[in-house]
Formats: structure tokens, sequence, C-alpha cells
């Protein structure tokens, strides 16, 4: 049974490479240039492990409202969106979508859109709290001294 | 994980193998680690020496204003899908009319969020939670949408959501197939901003919604609780809500 395997894959790999030798697409997925600097962890780590960091810190989030993450699922589409022919990024519904390259590939069902925007937002609170340097007027701290804390 | 410039990937290892005192951490047998998270060093957004609340003051509240009601759909993307009888609310404005005297008085109703929530004993799958500020949310990932919690809450807080969403909010993500409720704007409280709905009555000019820490007694929500009369919705239940009402 090894040895049938062996052949059937050997010959399917003559045939493969014979088809697409000229041609340009290939049987691996066409991943998406991303923008922005690379990942210091390389490309292969975040393949085998986004699931992991991106499900523990979920938790951290959520329970403890630790927002300082530097991975998030929102952050990811500051590099990783995709933009159709009218430049507008695509949802995942679009088959070019970035997390759909791969698992259209590997047959696995994402879940994470069904809550979560699968396109870059425009509103991104994040950057703009980060951008922002003058006091802001929705500020906790702003608002307890108009309401008079501590006096 | 503050460091931006370390390695995510020798980070998660460092997490559990240095972890000093912000992490405490138990070998139950190899491979099993149990991370504890205290101590001086944590920095947890969630700090469980606060409790935030709400007072709201129905005498301020006007009759034909619902800028709060406005200001947390647009924060938090609900509503407006044309299906008033399956549309979340998170927060409605409520009417209320003394049959005797026909006085009318009016004030918004959200997620009281409890001390004693109902919603969290029911829930089966522990989806429905508690914060250790007291701020009661919904974790999606693991709700069922079994509605539960919309059956115990007596506020009617909680709503399910019916039909796919897209283009959700990014700090606020809700799907198709689970229950939602008023979030207290956890993303902008977690970033030190005040909620939607305080921010949105205090340009109305109305300054019925008071935010503040209940456990701190120098804060301006526990010194007007300590002063003036108060109440909470249901009272007789127990619950001890984080919002509570006054000229109600």
């Amino acid at each position: 049974m090894k040895r049938l395997f062996a052949i059937l894959f050997l010959l399917s790999g003559l045939t493969g490479s014979a088809a697409f030798a000229d041609s340009s697409s290939s049987l691996l997925p066409a991943i998406p240039q991303a923008t922005g600097e690379p990942h210091p962890e390389g490309n292969e780590y975040w393949r085998r492990h986004h699931m992991e960091l991106l499900k523990h810190d979920r938790d951290l989030t959520l329970r403890d409202g630790e927002r300082d993450i530097d991975a998030s699922l929102g952050q990811c589409f500051t590099c990783h969106a995709v933009t159709d022919d009218a430049g507008e990024p695509v949802t995942v519904e679009s088959e070019k979508h970035f997390c759909r390259v791969c698992h259209d590939y590997a047959a696995v069902q994402v879940d994470c859109f069904m809550c979560h925007r699968s396109t870059p937002s425009e509103d991104d609170l994040g950057q703009a709290m980060t951008s922002s340097t003058k006091p802001d007027e929705s500020s906790i701290a702003e608002y307890l001294k108009r309401v008079g804390n501590g006096q | 994980m503050k460091d931006a410039s370390m390695n995510r990937a020798e980070l998660t290892r460092r997490d559990v193998l240095k972890s000093g005192a912000a992490v405490a951490t138990l070998t139950l047998a190899p491979g099993v680690t149990l991370m504890a998270f205290g101590g001086s060093e944590a920095e947890a957004a969630a700090d469980a020496g606060k409790r935030w609340g709400l007072l709201i003051d129905a005498g301020k509240c006007a009759d034909d204003c619902s800028a709060c009601v406005t200001a947390c759909s647009t924060e938090n993307g609900w509503g407006g899908s044309g299906n008033p009888e399956t549309d979340s609310q998170w927060i409605r404005k409520v009417t209320l009319k003394d049959k005797s005297t026909g006085r009318k008085v009016s004030a918004p109703v959200m997620c009281q969020h409890c001390e004693s929530p109902p919603c969290v004993d029911v829930c089966p799958t522990g989806a429905s939670f508690k914060r250790v500020d007291g701020i009661v949310l919904v974790d999606k990932h693991i709700c069922i949408g079994c509605r539960y919690c919309m059956m115990a809450c007596p506020f009617k807080a909680r709503s399910f959501v019916h039909e796919p969403i897209t283009d959700q909010k990014v700090n606020a993500p809700r799907g198709q197939g689970t229950v939602e409720s008023c979030t207290l704007c956890v993303h902008r409280v977690d970033k030190g901003r005040i909620p939607a709905c305080v921010e949105s009555c205090e340009k109305a000019g109305h300054d019925a919604i008071l935010f503040g820490d209940l456990r701190d007694p120098e804060s301006a929500i526990s010194k007007a609780l300590k002063a003036y009369p108060s109440t909470a919705l249901r009272d007789d239940l127990g619950l001890n809500p984080g919002v509570r009402y006054t000229n109600l």
C-alpha cells in the first residue's frame, strides 16, 4: 500500500511539474503580498502559530481588558488587506481575501468573521487614540475633572 | 507584551519560563502549566480595585431626547437593519407614568451591570461573565445562543442576533447566533475613555448620566449616591446593579 502511494505521489509530482512548468500558476496558494514591516518571528512561525496567538490573546483582551497586545485580529488587516479592482479592501466573501487564500487551500473553515469584520476599519479607535496628543474630551480623567471628582 | 520590539516567538516561551513576579506558573503535569496573573506588576486594564457604574438622573433626562441611544448604536454598530422586531437594542428610552398623579418621567435602560448577575448564573457555557471591574459581558467565542440569559435578565437588557452581520465595528464584534448587550463601552473604558452614552448626554447638555468608580468613596458618583436618594431598578431582587437612578 505504501509503495502504491509513493508511486502515485511520484506520478502526480511528475505530471504536476510538467503541466505547470511553463505556467505562472502553481498548486500552492498564491499568498497576497502584505504591506508594512515583516513579522520579526518570520512567516513560517506565523503560518504555524497564528491561531494560537490569536486565541490566547482574545481571552486576555475580552476577560482581562488587556488591549495593548501587539497582535489583534483587527491589526492583521493593517498590512494584510487585499484590494479589489476598484481599490476597495475585499471582505472574507471574496476568494482573494488574505485569510481565505490559504484556508480554502487547506479546507479549514474560519469562524472569526462571523463576528469580526474582515476588512480594515476606517475609524480605528486605537490609531485615533495614539495619534492624538491634545487632551481628549472623552477621556475619563478629563471627564472626572469636569464632574468635580475628588472635590 | 508591551515591548513591541520583542520577538513573539521568544516571548511566548519567556512568559512561561522566566515569568518572575507578574506571572506565577505551576507545572501540573508535563506540558500542562497553570499560569496565574497577579501581583503588583500585573497591568491588566480591568482593574479589580474599581467598579464602574452609572448614576442616571431621570429628572435631567429629557423626554424627547434619545442622544444616548443613537450614540450607542453608532459606537457599537447595532440596529437599523430595517427589521425592528428582531433588531438588537442595547439601550432603550423608557417612559414611566404615575397613574395617580400623571407625572411622567423618562430614562435610559441598558444592562444594569449587576454585582450578582442572573445572566451569569444561568449561562451553561460560561460565556456570560462579569469582569473584575464589574462590567458584565458576553464572550461570543463560546456563546451558543441558547438565550437563557435573556430569560434570566429582569431588565430585558440582552438581545439575540438573528441575522448574519457584516461590516461590524472593529471594537464591537457582533455575530449571528450570539447574545449581546451593553458593554459599558468596555473598549473605550479600557483605553481611558468614557462610555459613548455618557459623552453624548453631556454633549446634548443634559448631564443626566454620571459615570464613575463606585468603589472610590471620593468619586463624584459615590458622593452623589451618598448625598441624595437613589434607587436600583428591581431593588427587591437584591442584584446590586452598577447602574442606579435618581428622581425616578
